[in-house]
């Protein structure tokens, strides 16, 4: 008996480019997947995972089409059945689990629609059936009151809801397969955890087989019992989770997982050099040679076979893989931070507040203080000289907020913010002095909206030089030349638009640019999380040692802890605008430490099957923070009653250097946490 | 929902206001008054005193302003230079007619570009889109006058089937006004057609390329109800502002098409007017014209609002 | 050192390599190529065709009235006598010449008003887009009767009118597009590191909107020459003898049904330029990669 749910035999799909060239995406891909298993493919943007799993499915996007080979589901073909049988197959027996729910849900349709929808399609039930049935999917995906739920429409739910009315929608007609692709990218970690928590239990539940598509390796180690691993277009490794995130045989493979940063390492991860070529740009030889460790002659002008080796399982595209077995027991860091931090502070936030909200024109004119309860309130942190001070916190935790009003975009509320022990900063932008503006700078989450698409690099980064130095001539020319070459990009840049670059590249001309006006502090909004996890490492590691040479403190923002762990010396978790510990980051990362610090770091997926997240918190979304009491009552597992509810909690001191804002003893918490 | 649904009536109100006062002080800047720019060579002695008391141009302009607009919203606008009658009496018949073309027009014309539209964005890039967008494109282009001209020249000169010019007194039934409608019809239809079936083929399109449609093919939806649940709702819903201020600005195309046609609605009233240098009239006019497109874009905006579940839901939850 | 210098030899491209490169995009598409070699042709007619023009325009003569087309009047004669193909090549030159330059100032009021708009926001931006929406509720064709039969068919006054008129509608694509890219992080960027607001202004703003008020403005040009056609038609555009074809469209229509040379000369001519301007505007857009067809012409 055939145990493959579906095999997919030497598929190749490409596009046609505008000169006619024919172009490659997916290049002789063959893969089976067994009835009942969890398959995870893996790859960075770009690699094909999501053609290929569309291609699971018979669905091959507007532009593309397939240049050979099939894609068998019980032996039938699903790339040469027309419309009419897809629509059969389709949601029936294999259904999709989008990426963003929130996108694929059609916006005019309510949500039990959508669902009844899929019913009426793929079972042949009774209009009361459909309608129990609705509640038990809503019910199975873990969704509070279904018949209200089944009412709304897509906008009214949140990212995390939004995502499992998806999975209701795919668990409708009751498939064989069921495709994920990129489920939890967008969502909050501590509703990815819970997301993925859910599919899991599915899995287990009804057998159904699974094909989990994402970049996320912790995501892959939580679901997955197969890994597929993609590099532009191939499939280079494959086999059991176990051996691939553990013992990868893959350079690539290899070079990623160190690459990733993880909680129980210190110290920035390896980078890896370069980014995956372009689909139409890949040499003669193996695709992964410009940036193999491992590569020998052959690799350059031949292309590895998929090779199966029986004894482990394992199919691996690459000639040299046998040097790899070795390497592969070592997994250690040896990036560790320098650690000089003197204390000579040159930031000081006090009492720091924030409002959004707009004051109406009567209440200006009674001078009347309408918003009682600010996005941010509270905020006191000192930074220090030369020191990675991280601000970590879920969406809507206020962060990226602070960082406005340090870089003066934002006005403060109340409080004030020190610059250099005695310069109060105006939050008044044309208050600040031309000095003031040079010695704070920004760099942004997303460089391809931070980097003005019509100029070139040479006008990016001649924009501070020409505004703070006045250089002109030759010697802007020279002074850009030598930006480039510090965050390792040559000179040819110069005359290059941001389309023309990586996603990487993009972020270390925007690197670039803010280093122009030789600052004191550079505030980084999320620097990283527009970047595959293999441009992540390098661009960390660069962010790293510009600081060692020029001794600038960075106030880093980001919701990931295991990059802010890598990164930072000290880190601020912030909840709804609020404080909630503030301390050395190794430390935070120990208990006992805030209950929700504990919930966030217990929801990181670290890529390795044995480590699982630990969920102490729903993943409600909260719109508003309290009005009194403790920021984090409303989610707190720990919560003690009406005292959380209407007292301000207490700054504790813990032995080793946080301070933690509960109301709960610390030595109580650490008896509970350990 | 109510709020923005009254938010956007005052705005009406404020535009029709702004309107009232550009007409005005337009009329008021402009080189002569009413009087003279009408009686011209004979603006002299006592038929000049007559025109100046008729109209009250001896009182100062802003009072005149005044009861100027207080007769407007009492739906009376004055005395016409011309027509020797009131201006609310040369505009009745006019309006009617008018609407009675006009309403031909968008009756035929919105259902066959919504068809016309889905039938190009579906077949997109191929035969049926390719031949409908260039039919489209040179009805929109080519300005009404010649696309009138030839239609009397092809099938009332040419062809002999249907009157070329029409020829009836401002106050016929309906009846006898259809056959001599027909020709102008067409000709306005012909360009409001193409312009909304273009809007509509880039909305579809649009929607097309979304997430939640590839979502609704991958789950196994077929092809025409995904067309009519989850693509039209979508797509139709943008169109309609769109689509209305198309109407709106082709109020102006309907002066030229009327003149052609020699059809007595506001659009030859228009030109009349001009010509005979009415100026009450043609301040009647300014009015009424920019009501009708306030009107519709009001009307239009309602239906965005009801339609359109984001609005609705945002509304009531704040 | 040595290869440093080199580097900086290879400069961008320069704005005429632009250019070039945006009008080889056009013409690489059918349409494109059409649009493009109809707008030619009628530029260089209307520069040259004074010196090839093989009759006087406005040479009346009553013994060769409504000659049908021959080989000595390849158009035929019109009412008064006049040759239809001298008075058709010479048809278009007001025309294009008087909507060109309208084009121009409605490109030049409504693109910096818009953009101002844009940028200041607050209450400045709602009174004039209130008085914007305003002026876009009356009719142009109203107004511009109205201005040209109390101020006169001149040139001084047709073409301010013009440009005033159909500038309303870029005032709106310009504060659009300006506020799409006033929340973007580059110009917080520059807001943040302190360039002053003309800087930005310049260097950040103004390229970003830049093609789409181009295309609007030469979307403008087509709507402007049909308003202008129009104009002349009724009565009110060029003054007689001129040759307009408007003009001509209009003297010609009542004799239509026994000389139907004499409207359809110049019906060619008019459509043909509108289709050219069309064609190629729509290229434009193409090419800068906007999507005109969901716009309304307003």
């Amino acid at each position: 008996m055939n145990t493959n749910i579906q095999e997919i035999k030497d598929l190749s799909i490409g596009f046609k480019s505008q000169k006619g060239k024919q172009i490659s995406i997916l290049r002789n891909i063959t893969t089976n997947i067994r009835k009942g298993e969890t398959v995870g493919i893996v790859g960075e943007s770009g690699s094909g995972k999501s053609t290929l799993a569309l291609a699971m499915m018979g669905y091959i996007k507007h532009g593309l089409f397939t240049t050979g080979g099939e894609c068998l589901f019980k032996s039938q073909d699903l790339l040469s059945l027309n419309n009419k049988e897809l629509e059969d197959i389709r949601g029936r027996k294999i259904a999709m689990i989008p990426q963003n729910a929130g996108q694929a849900l059609t916006p005019n349709l309510k949500i039990g629609y959508q669902i009844e929808e899929a019913l009426k399609l793929h079972t042949d039930f009774s209009k009361a059936k459909r309608e129990q049935k609705i509640s038990e999917l809503l019910n199975q995906v873990r969704l509070p009151s279904p018949s209200i739920m089944a009412l709304r429409y897509p906008h009214e739910l949140s990212g995390g809801q939004q995502q499992r009315v998806a999975v209701a929608m795919a668990l409708a007609g009751n498939p064989e397969l069921l495709l994920l692709d990129e489920p939890t990218t967008g969502l909050d970690v501590t509703t990815q955890a819970h997301v993925l928590e859910l599919l899991k239990d599915l899995a287990k539940d009804t057998g159904t087989s699974m094909v989990y598509v994402s970049h996320d390796l912790g995501a892959i180690a939580q679901v997955c019992d197969r890994v597929i691993v993609m590099y532009s277009g191939e499939i280079v490794l494959e086999g059991p989770v176990r051996k691939i995130l553990k013992e990868p045989i893959h350079p690539y493979t290899y070079g990623l997982l160190k690459s990733i940063p993880k909680l129980s390492l210190s110290g920035l991860p390896d980078s890896m050099p370069g980014s995956q070529p372009q689909p139409g740009n890949i040499g003669s030889g193996c695709s992964f040679y410009d940036r193999c460790n491992f590569s020998s002659d052959e690799c350059k002008f031949k292309v590895p076979e998929l090779e199966y080796l029986s004894e482990i399982d394992t199919s691996v595209r690459c000639f040299n893989h046998s040097e790899l077995i070795s390497k592969t027991s070592e997994q250690k860091i040896t990036n560790e931070l320098k650690k000089e931090i003197i204390i000579d502070e040159i930031l000081d936030l006090k009492d720091v507040s924030i409002s959004y909200a707009k004051q109406g024109i009567i209440d200006q004119f009674l001078n009347k203080v309408t918003d009682t309860n600010p996005t941010v309130k509270d905020i006191n942190i000192n930074i220090n000289k030369g020191e990675t001070i991280a601000l970590v916190g879920e969406s809507g935790s206020g962060k990226s907020t602070i960082l406005k009003s340090i870089a003066g975009l934002l006005k403060t509320k109340d409080g004030y913010i020190k610059f250099n022990k005695e310069k109060l900063l105006s939050g008044d932008l044309k208050k600040r002095n031309s000095d003031d503006l040079r010695s704070i700078q920004l760099i942004f989450q997303n460089p391809d909206e931070s980097l003005n698409p019509n100029h070139t690099v040479e006008q990016i980064l001649s924009q501070p030089l020409k505004l703070y130095f006045g250089l002109t001539g030759n010697k802007l020319k020279s002074s850009i030349a030598e930006l480039l070459k510090k965050v390792r990009l040559g000179a040819f840049y110069m005359s290059r638009y941001p389309r023309q670059l990586s996603g990487g590249e993009k972020q270390r001309i925007a690197v670039a640019r803010a280093f122009a006006a030789r600052p004191d502090i550079i505030l980084c909004d999320e620097v990283t999380s527009a970047l595959d996890v293999s441009v992540q490492a390098a661009v960390l590691d660069l962010l790293q040692k510009l600081k060692e040479e020029l001794g600038t403190t960075y106030v880093f923002v980001s919701h990931d802890l295991a990059v802010v762990k890598a990164i930072s010396d000290r880190v601020a978790v912030l909840y709804q605008g609020r404080l909630c510990e503030i301390g050395p980051s190794k430390d935070v990362y120990q208990f006992p430490s805030h209950p929700y610090t504990e919930v966030l770091i217990g929801a990181v997926l670290e890529p390795d099957p044995d480590i699982r997240p630990k969920l102490v918190a729903e993943d409600i979304v909260e719109e508003k923070p309290p009005e009194i009491g403790c920021s984090f009552q409303g989610r707190c597992p720990r919560i003690l009653g009406d005292k959380c509810r209407n007292e301000t909690p207490p700054w504790q001191f813990g032995d080793n250097g946080n301070a933690i804002r509960c109301h709960i003893d610390i030595e109580e918490l650490k008896i509970q946490q350990s | 929902m109510f709020f923005l649904i009254f938010k956007r009536f005052i705005l009406g109100l404020v535009t029709l206001f702004i309107v009232s006062l550009i007409t005005f002080i337009g009329v008021e800047i402009l080189p002569g008054d009413a009087c003279t720019s009408y009686l011209e060579r004979e603006a002299f002695g006592e038929a000049l005193a007559a025109c100046i008391k008729r109209l009250g141009l001896d009182i100062p302009a802003h009072e005149r302003y005044i009861s100027w607009a207080y007769n407007v919203i009492q739906g009376d606008f004055g005395y016409s230079l011309s027509g020797q009658m009131q201006i609310n009496e040369v505009l009745g018949p006019r309006i009617k007619n008018s609407l009675v073309l006009a309403s031909a027009a968008i009756i035929i014309g919105i259902p066959l570009a919504l068809i016309l539209g889905i039938i190009t964005a579906l077949w997109r890039d191929k035969m049926p889109d390719i031949i409908i967008s260039t039919v489209a494109i040179f009805s929109m282009t080519i300005p009404e006058f010649i696309s009138a001209t030839l239609l009397i020249l092809i099938v009332a000169i040419w062809l002999e089937w249907l009157p070329g010019i029409v020829i009836v007194p401002t106050d016929v039934t309906f009846f006898e006004l259809l056959p001599n409608i027909i020709l102008p019809v067409i000709a306005i239809a012909m360009i409001m057609t193409a312009h909304m079936a273009r809007m509509v083929r880039s909305s579809v399109i649009q929607v097309m390329a979304s997430d939640y449609i590839q979502m609704a093919i991958l789950k196994g939806v077929p092809y025409w109800k995904m067309v009519f649940k989850h693509v039209l709702p979508n797509a139709l819903l943008p169109a309609i502002n769109v689509v209305a201020l198309t109407i709106a600005w082709l109020l102006g195309g309907v002066v030229v098409t009327e003149v052609v046609f020699n059809y007595p609605g506001l659009g030859r009233l228009v030109i009349e007017s001009i010509s005979n240098r009415d100026l009450p009239v043609v301040q009647a006019l300014g009015i009424i014209l920019a009501s009708i497109y306030v009107s519709i874009n009001f009307i239009a905006d309602l239906l965005t609002l009801m339609l359109n579940p984001r609005l609705k839901t945002l509304q009531t939850r704040k | 050192m040595e290869n440093l210098k080199n580097i900086f030899n290879e400069n961008p491209k320069s704005s005429l390599e632009k250019v070039l490169d945006i009008i080889s995009t056009m013409a690489s598409k059918p349409s494109g190529f059409i649009g493009l070699a109809i707008l030619i042709f009628h530029i260089i007619l209307a520069i040259t065709s004074p010196w090839f023009a093989p009759y006087d325009y406005k040479a009346i003569n009553p013994s060769l009235m409504l000659n049908a087309p021959s080989s000595e009047f390849w158009f035929g004669t019109d009412s008064l006598g006049r040759d239809v193909f001298t008075r058709t090549i010479l048809g278009g030159r007001t025309a294009l010449t008087i909507t060109f330059f309208g084009s121009i100032i409605a490109l030049l009021w409504g693109g910096l008003l818009g953009i101002f708009c844009g940028l200041v926001g607050g209450r400045i931006d709602d009174v004039v887009m209130r008085i914007v929406d305003a002026f876009l509720s009356i009719p142009w064709i109203l107004a511009m009767l109205l201005i040209v039969s109390l101020l006169g068919t001149t040139t001084e006054v047709l073409i301010p009118a013009l440009g005033f008129f159909y500038g309303k509608g870029i005032v709106r694509v310009a504060r659009a597009a300006t506020h799409d890219v006033i929340a973007k992080d580059f110009i917080v960027s520059a807001k943040a590191r302190g360039h002053s607001n003309i800087s930005i202004i310049w260097n950040e703003i103004l390229p970003n909107v830049r093609d789409a008020i181009l295309v609007e403005g030469a979307m403008r040009w087509s709507w402007m020459l049909l308003g202008f056609s129009s104009l002349s038609f009724l009565g009110f555009g060029v003054s007689p003898p001129t040759p307009d074809w408007g003009l001509m469209i209009s003297n010609a229509r009542g004799l239509m049904s026994f000389a139907w040379w004499a409207v359809i000369a110049p019906i060619v001519g008019l459509s043909s330029l509108i289709i050219g301007i069309n064609l190629t505007a729509d290229a434009f857009a193409k090419a800068l990669g906007i999507d005109r067809s969901t716009k309304a012409p307003v």
